[in-house]
């Protein structure tokens, strides 16, 4: 149907997003892969030299890697735990008839807008602080003793904090998916006699499997990179209890300004996350040509 | 047909529903009635609900002490303008996209999904130091150019499936009676367009105002956007309940208002239109 002149212009209309996201990806990204391959301190500026491949080898043999790959892990397995079970629960019982469906909604969605440094201090101060803290009196007010969240179990915390944030964005998209489902063969599948959870299992389910699999994929990009939260609650502590790869990545360049260093984990981030990337992707093409 | 409910199942799911509710929200409304206490009755104990003197003062504290008004100002200058110039470069994008497909055109959208994935800490250094070189850290300007970039994909993805859905017959009999690429344009599609337009400049000023990693990295005092700001609360003046609850109240409130206005359009625009 199109012209050629049409075709033309067409591609001078898409022409500046392409250039502006290759510049984007390229440029920065084949600077940092430069930059780890130097020994280079923003401290000792002038004294860049050849490393070769010395900045991964200190990197990947450094604990603090291991322990931020394990927390890294933790931290999006648990959230992706807590918010698809939790998400389904939420979307199931959100499908039912109820008074004042919208207002339960409108409560179910807010967290989803709060700003992460918000959340995470509101959580950290007026909730968990074994002082103040609302868990704290809780605690308290049935005899128990208050527990110290942040620097006794800071991964469970922040992992409870994210989870928090993500659980209604869960819950929202698996609640479309699941207004999408036909009605007449849930009906049908009542009258031949399944049960509610032989229609949760063989229908429901199967249905969700697409909105699944898109919940899983776009909150594991977001949750591997989690940064705000560990940064005003525990700064990744206590030692390295609480850092994710984002966040050393973060501690080695930005704050011990070793960009070779930093550069090396960013390139080593960037690897783990395309593993990730190609993983879910495949997932989701299968799913979305079905 | 709808199934036929019994009213004590609809109640028994009512009671259930409110309380899950309310406890999910729950965070969020004592903040709010924090940030209406005296610090005394913020840390008081047994808590009060809402039998507690109501005051206003920390809310004029909180300008008084740092200038809030600023950081404000500076998280909707950032997050309007990175949305608006993410605008004017996606809708012709989009738009080229879903009226004149090429073989490339799923490639390239999967692409620009693609650089979505890409981690921030790959890019973080190089980004520093142009900025830090350029005198671009610390600087409005240069946050609206990185935050109308991490979006652009969205933005252009969330289009292209409002802009899928405009008939192409309707652009046909247009040029059938003689109109121009420009006519047709603004004519024929930009009506048409306006509210996928409408939602995605919605979803995305929402996710520009909350973003936390370019905005906390590349800011200081001058610059800073209101998440920012309220990372400067962490310690100490975080023990400061009633205050930290003022700020963040402020904070919230425009977002937590647009965001309900939104929750068709969030759907479709943050699953890249998979799920809508």
């Amino acid at each position: 149907m199109a012209t050629a002149h049409s075709r033309i212009a067409a591609r001078f209309m898409l022409a500046p997003a392409v250039l502006m996201l290759l510049c984007w990806m390229i440029v920065p990204l084949a600077m940092t892969i430069y930059f780890s391959f130097l020994r280079y301190n923003l401290l000792m500026p002038g004294m860049e030299q050849w490393a070769g491949f010395d900045n991964y080898s200190y990197f990947l043999t450094d604990p603090a890697f291991f322990t931020a790959l394990k927390n890294t892990l933790l931290l999006v397995g648990g959230v992706l735990l807590i918010t698809v079970i939790g998400g389904t629960l939420l979307a199931l019982l959100l499908d039912q008839a109820m008074y004042g469906q919208g207002f339960v909604r409108i409560m179910v969605i807010a967290p989803f807008f709060v700003m992460p440094t918000v959340s995470a201090l509101v959580w950290k101060n007026m909730f968990m602080n074994p002082v103040n803290g609302l868990f704290a009196y809780m605690a308290k007010a049935v005899g128990l003793q208050p527990f110290d969240f942040l620097s006794q179990a800071p991964l469970a915390s922040i992992i409870l904090i994210v989870a928090w944030q993500w659980l209604p964005f869960a819950a929202l998209i698996l609640l479309t998916a699941m207004q999408s489902l036909d009605r007449e063969q849930m009906e049908a599948a009542e009258m031949d006699g399944a049960g509610t959870f032989s229609r949760f299992i063989y229908i429901v389910v199967p249905h969700l499997t697409r909105a699944v699999t898109v919940v899983i994929l776009i909150q594991t990009i977001f949750l591997l990179s989690v940064f705000a939260e560990i940064l005003v609650t525990t700064n990744g502590g206590p030692g390295n209890a609480s850092t994710n790869i984002t966040y050393l990545v973060y501690a080695q360049s930005l704050l011990q300004f070793d960009v070779g260093g930093g550069s090396a984990g960013g390139i080593v981030a960037v690897i783990l996350a395309n593993i990730v990337a190609i993983f879910l992707m495949r997932m989701i093409g299968k799913n979305l040509e079905a | 047909m709808a199934r036929a409910v019994s009213t004590r199942h609809k109640t028994i799911v009512t009671i259930l529903a409110w309380s899950i509710g309310f406890l999910i929200f729950f965070p969020i409304l004592w903040t709010v009635l924090t940030s209406f206490k005296t610090e005394a009755e913020a840390v008081a104990s047994p808590p009060s609900f809402l039998n507690f003197s109501w005051t206003l003062e920390n809310y004029t504290e909180v300008q008084s002490r740092s200038n809030y008004a600023r950081h404000f100002y500076n998280s909707v200058v950032i997050s309007v303008g990175s949305t608006l110039l993410g605008l004017l470069i996606a809708i012709p994008a989009a738009w080229s996209m879903a009226f004149v497909p090429t073989r490339r055109t799923k490639d390239i959208l999967m692409w620009m999904l693609s650089t979505k994935m890409l981690p921030p800490v790959g890019v973080l250094i190089p980004i520093y130091l142009i900025f830090r070189d350029t005198g671009l850290l610390d600087s409005v300007p240069g946050l609206v150019v990185v935050l109308t970039l991490i979006n652009l994909p969205i933005i252009v993805w969330m289009l292209y499936t409002y802009f899928k859905e405009i008939p192409g017959e309707i652009l046909e009999a247009a040029r059938m009676d003689g109109a121009t690429l420009w006519s047709e344009i603004i004519h024929v599609l930009t009506p048409m367009a306006v509210p996928g337009i409408a939602s995605t400049l919605l979803l995305n000023i929402i996710l520009a105002w909350n973003e936390a990693f370019w905005t906390l990295n590349l800011t200081a005092a001058n610059a800073a956007p209101l998440t920012a700001f309220i990372a400067s609360y962490s310690s100490p003046e975080g023990l400061f309940y009633a205050k930290l609850s003022a700020a963040s109240t402020m904070a919230i409130a425009p977002i937590l208002i647009m965001g309900w206005f939104s929750q068709k359009q969030l759907v479709r625009g943050l699953t890249f239109g998979a799920v809508k």
